[in-house]
């Protein structure tokens, strides 16, 4: 047993407040514009009531509580125009119906940025491969944007995405323009009579894209399962695993380490992740029900 | 500093009580011992004594037959009911020191104009009396969980500042207590601001301060210095102890041990006996898991959200897009027993036990989690 903490400062004096923001207060923030994407789904900005909001990178969250009703976590997937952020929120639960109704000027709380992000530093100069499955694409749009403004610093890129129909793909208008910079593929589980592009598992993308795998660095999001499979095959396909960051997704009740409940093995999910390298994970991920 | 024989308790609780603290000792309530507030000596449970096993605590005159049960006689705490003097003659009770610095129930904020605006965080002075060691480091392993990481929390500091520990050594160690092979008791010897001794034959106590405020407050108080025969009968109390403890479990290799049985058979079968009724997390004094209610008054329309104990039995816990994460109880069982062995070291530097043997006390249906750890 580690004694630590013993020793906790007890100067002061009984009964003294304690200076400090208390980490599971939100700050308020007002809805700038809300846009539906999808049936079910609606992206918002957001801007500080007070104040600046703080810098995010890439794959980073926020809590995001509606008021009464309860708080989640949710990606940030991108910068608003004149400082705040951009969420994408897909109404699943009370939560995210409440925040999926909030409309422009309204007010909702916000906590952090938390978590780990994407190291697009550590991909400079190799090839890069981004899968997204499903709404997995709303964390890795910054990305993809830092990708497309900068595309010279990196080798190929070629951006893979799954989803259920053709009717749910996220984004559709911003992945036409990112085709135009990189390879961008995309295939469905279930296509609708218009649909001309590849059907099935995102894996199945893998093969039609052009990377030297040991000079390749890859972003994956998306359902675990997704994300399982994907790292693998790039693993497979000589991709070190090391180079395959996944953001991984667990119950969070706090986003600060303190409820206990994202735990996957000895990582806390919203403090160690949610982006990790696919070699700190693979095995956890092969525990059942861990 | 040296240290000191107190001749009783009262003083000590009437200064206490001068100075402002609320003062929280052991009382007999319900048939167990509790912390509650009191305002005498006579409050404590003189001449009680407790029997813990697996699933199994009661509560009995230290010279007499076992407590019927009536409340009668367990509430009045008639001194003359029985012949032993000494007042803290138990072992671990259902109670730790958790209760006052992570309260079952706290409130966060609530909703002004729509706003979030904290809850208060001032707290008030609590001398909590009748502290043991495995309490005590029980509190130094929250300190780290709430102090120690990137996003500290405010209101547990100012909980933990506000209390006053007056600790003390266990001299009757219960049936499912392993504290000296976990390495934090039974004698008391840091975390704390008085440690008390208590020696009978005559009824005395021998004190030493922990903190600045504790050598203020032995100060502050008749004492008069141990003689080398006060503090030999004290170590006597701690050898003794050590060797009267009900379980042991053998932390050699017990971390890698422990990381490495994710698939051993028995999960599955202790899960047969576990009801997940979450009983071991709330006793437990490390445990410090928690989730958030929102509620609404719809009286004056404010809104406020909360925070309560949580536990990893319950299915909720690892919800994730409808299903949980852990459907079985093998599954969560082996969640909490890793938590607790192995990975707790991975995430704070140290085991997330300290032997006290609650859970094991209070499993409803006896599952003993030093022989869980044998088992692996």
């Amino acid at each position: 047993m580690t004694p630590t903490g013993t020793s906790a400062p007890r100067t002061a004096p009984p009964g003294v407040e304690q200076p400090g923001a208390h980490p599971m207060l939100p700050a308020p923030y007002r809805v700038r514009s809300r846009r539906p994407d999808r049936a079910d789904t609606v992206t918002l900005a957001l801007e500080p009531v007070r104040g600046e909001c703080p810098p995010f990178l890439p794959g980073q969250f926020t809590m995001l509580y509606a008021p009464a009703v309860g708080e989640i976590p949710i990606s940030i997937s991108g910068h608003a125009r004149g400082g705040g952020y951009v969420q994408t929120v897909r109404a699943v639960g009370a939560v995210s119906r409440a925040l999926c109704r909030t409309g422009a000027g309204q007010i909702i709380g916000v906590r952090g940025p938390y978590g780990t992000a994407f190291d697009l530093r550590a991909a400079a100069g190799l090839d890069v491969v981004v899968a997204a499955g499903g709404l997995g694409l709303a964390p890795l749009r910054p990305v993809i944007r830092e990708l497309a403004a900068h595309g010279s610093r990196y080798g190929r890129i070629s951006l893979i995405v799954g989803t259920r129909t053709p009717a749910t793909l996220l984004y559709p208008r911003e992945l036409a323009r990112w085709s135009r910079d990189f390879d961008v593929l995309i295939t469905v589980d279930h296509p609708d009579r218009a649909w001309k592009g590849p059907v099935g598992l995102i894996t199945g993308l893998v093969d039609r894209i052009v990377f030297d795998p040991r000079r390749t660095c890859a972003f994956v999001c998306g359902p675990e399962v997704m994300m399982r499979a994907t790292a693998a095959e790039l693993v497979r396909r000589g991709v070190p695993a090391g180079r395959v960051a996944l953001s991984l997704e667990r119950n969070m009740k706090c986003g600060v380490g303190r409820c206990g409940h994202c735990q996957l093995g000895p990582l806390f999910t919203c403090l160690d992740g949610p982006v990790l390298t696919y070699d700190r994970v693979a095995a956890l991920l092969e525990v059942r029900e861990l | 500093m040296d240290r000191v024989v107190l001749d009783s308790l009262e003083p000590l609780i009437a200064v206490l009580t001068g100075m402002g603290y609320t003062v929280a000792g052991p009382t007999v309530r319900d048939g167990v011992i509790r912390f509650a507030e009191i305002s005498s000596a006579a409050d404590l449970p003189a001449g009680w004594t407790d029997e813990q096993n697996a699933g199994r605590y009661r509560l009995r005159r230290a010279a007499g037959p076992e407590a019927t049960g009536s409340q009668d006689r367990l509430e009045t705490g008639d001194a003359s009911a029985g012949d032993g003097e000494q007042v803290f003659g138990y072992a671990a009770s259902p109670d730790s020191a958790k209760r006052y610095t992570h309260p079952p129930r706290t409130t966060l904020f609530r909703l002004r104009d729509g706003v979030p605006e904290e809850a208060g965080r001032e707290a008030p002075p609590i001398a909590l009396l009748g502290v043991r060691p495995c309490d005590l480091a029980a509190l130094a392993v929250q300190d780290r969980v709430f102090l120690g990481g990137r996003y500290p929390d405010p209101a547990y500091r100012a909980r933990r500042e506000a209390l006053l520990l007056i600790a003390v050594d266990c001299a009757t160690p219960g049936g499912t207590c392993f504290c000296a092979s976990m390495g934090t008791g039974p004698t008391a010897v840091s975390g704390f601001d008085v440690a008390l001794t208590e020696l009978t034959g005559p009824h005395r106590f021998v004190a030493a301060a922990g903190s600045p405020r504790g050598a203020g407050l032995l100060a502050a108080l008749p004492t008069r210095p141990a003689t080398a025969a006060d503090l030999e009968a004290a170590e006597e109390v701690g050898r003794t102890a050590r060797t009267r403890m009900g379980r042991r479990v053998e932390l050699d290799g017990l971390k890698e041990r422990v990381a490495e049985a994710h698939d051993s058979p028995i999960w599955n079968e202790t899960a047969s006996r576990c009801l997940s009724c979450a009983n071991c997390t709330m006793v437990c004094p490390t445990c410090f898991c928690t989730t958030v209610e929102d509620g609404a008054d719809l009286a004056d329309g404010t809104a406020a959200r909360a925070e309560r104990w949580d536990s990893c039995f319950t299915l909720g816990f690892s919800e994730l897009g409808g299903a949980p994460v852990r459907g079985s109880g093998a599954a969560r069982y082996r969640q909490w027993l890793t938590h607790k062995f192995s990975t707790w070291v991975d995430q704070f530097g140290g085991y997330g036990c300290v032997g006290c043997g609650r859970c094991i006390t209070w499993c409803p249906t006896g599952i003993d989690i030093t022989e869980e750890l044998e088992r692996l």
